[in-house]
């Protein structure tokens, strides 16, 4: 049942996304609901006693791995998060460079 | 008021999603997983594994079966690369000032450690059909040596327009390849070189070429995004 605490992890992203009025926390509550999304994706492939899947030529017959796909479909999603990470990073430092605050209140009362 | 919604909308997602998966026959109990009722249990056959040649099962499907679908990872992360740079060009471009002078040791020492850490991404790069690793991975490593640079040199100015060149390049080699698979055999991305014996660095046909063009283009953009965030314009 370990693998609930991946999504409990997601939800408490979610809460931070909901309540957040900083661009910059809002950032980190994005990047830890996609934290918790890739740990459950990975617990889906993992099976107990199993080993990378990394076959060499000396390695001896009837091994067990673990599932390699998810392993594979989380690679290609850390590296799109990190290029939505740092998108949302550069828009915060235009904010900024704008309203000299990350703060939403702050820039509201701005306006 | 808003938090306390906030709260109860995110704790009964919680509750739902656990409640779902907990009820779902077909989710798998933590770690009891049959491999070879799945997709991946074909991957793992022995026979399968000496077509493909990459000793690395994950490489083999993030270039080999999946390949396609890393072409368009390495599209969205150049698109992001581009629109950072399209948010910071319209201000005159100066390189971000230290809070404090960098001494004659610490320049020349991040100039060694700057050596090992791209010898240590290059090695990543080249074995990632083999050990654990790859393009991905070793392209972020360079990108942190050029990050080093930056942080320990207050005169240093990576040169950005190599970094665009090489991206550029990179990326047209792996269409390329695609294209020459696409000629040679029959499908798109086919590897159509002999992929040689498992376990050697000269194996696997074209999955260390095209993990080795992954690499450079990941490393020069991951550069190029540094370079943006550590200049910044006139202040305003």
């Amino acid at each position: 049942m370990i693998q609930y605490a991946a999504i409990i992890l997601f939800v408490f992203g979610l809460y931070g996304l909901l309540t957040q009025r900083n661009i910059i926390k809002m950032i980190i509550s994005l990047n830890i609901m996609e934290i918790g999304l890739f740990i459950f994706i990975i617990s889906i492939g993992f099976v107990y006693d199993g080993v990378a899947p990394i076959i060499s030529s000396v390695s001896e017959t009837g091994l067990l791995f673990v599932d390699p796909l998810p392993q594979a479909l989380v690679l290609t999603a850390i590296v799109i998060g990190v290029g939505t990470t740092a998108l949302a990073l550069a828009f915060a430092k235009s904010i900024h460079n704008k309203y000299q605050t990350f703060s939403l209140d702050e820039m509201e009362e701005q306006l | 008021m808003k938090n306390l919604i906030g709260l109860l909308v995110s704790l009964l997602l919680g509750v739902l999603i656990i409640l779902t998966l907990a009820s779902s026959p077909s989710f798998p109990e933590f770690g009891s997983v049959d491999i070879n009722d799945r997709v991946a249990g074909e991957y793992l056959d022995n026979d399968n594994v000496e077509e493909v040649g990459s000793g690395n099962i994950v490489t083999a499907i993030v270039v080999g079966y999946r390949g396609f679908d890393t072409l368009g990872e390495v599209t969205v992360l150049f698109i992001s690369a581009l629109g950072i740079a399209l948010i910071f060009s319209d201000k005159k471009q100066k390189r971000l000032d230290l809070k404090f002078k960098p001494n004659f040791m610490l320049k020349t020492g991040s100039r060694i450690v700057f050596g090992i850490i791209l010898i240590t991404s290059l090695y990543i790069i080249f074995h990632g059909h083999l050990t654990p690793g790859g393009g991905f991975p070793g392209g972020v490593m360079i990108a942190s040596a050029i990050l080093l640079l930056y942080l320990a040199d207050d005169k240093f100015r990576s040169n950005i327009k190599g970094f665009k060149v090489l991206e550029g390049v990179a990326g047209s080699l792996f269409v390329i390849i695609g294209l020459l698979g696409l000629v040679i055999g029959t499908y798109f991305l086919e590897n159509f070189i002999p992929v040689g014996s498992l376990g050697e660095l000269l194996s696997a046909g074209i999955i260390p070429i095209i993990y080795m063009l992954i690499g450079l283009k990941v490393g020069s953009e991951i550069s190029g995004i540094v370079d943006n965030f550590l200049t910044e314009g006139e202040s305003a």
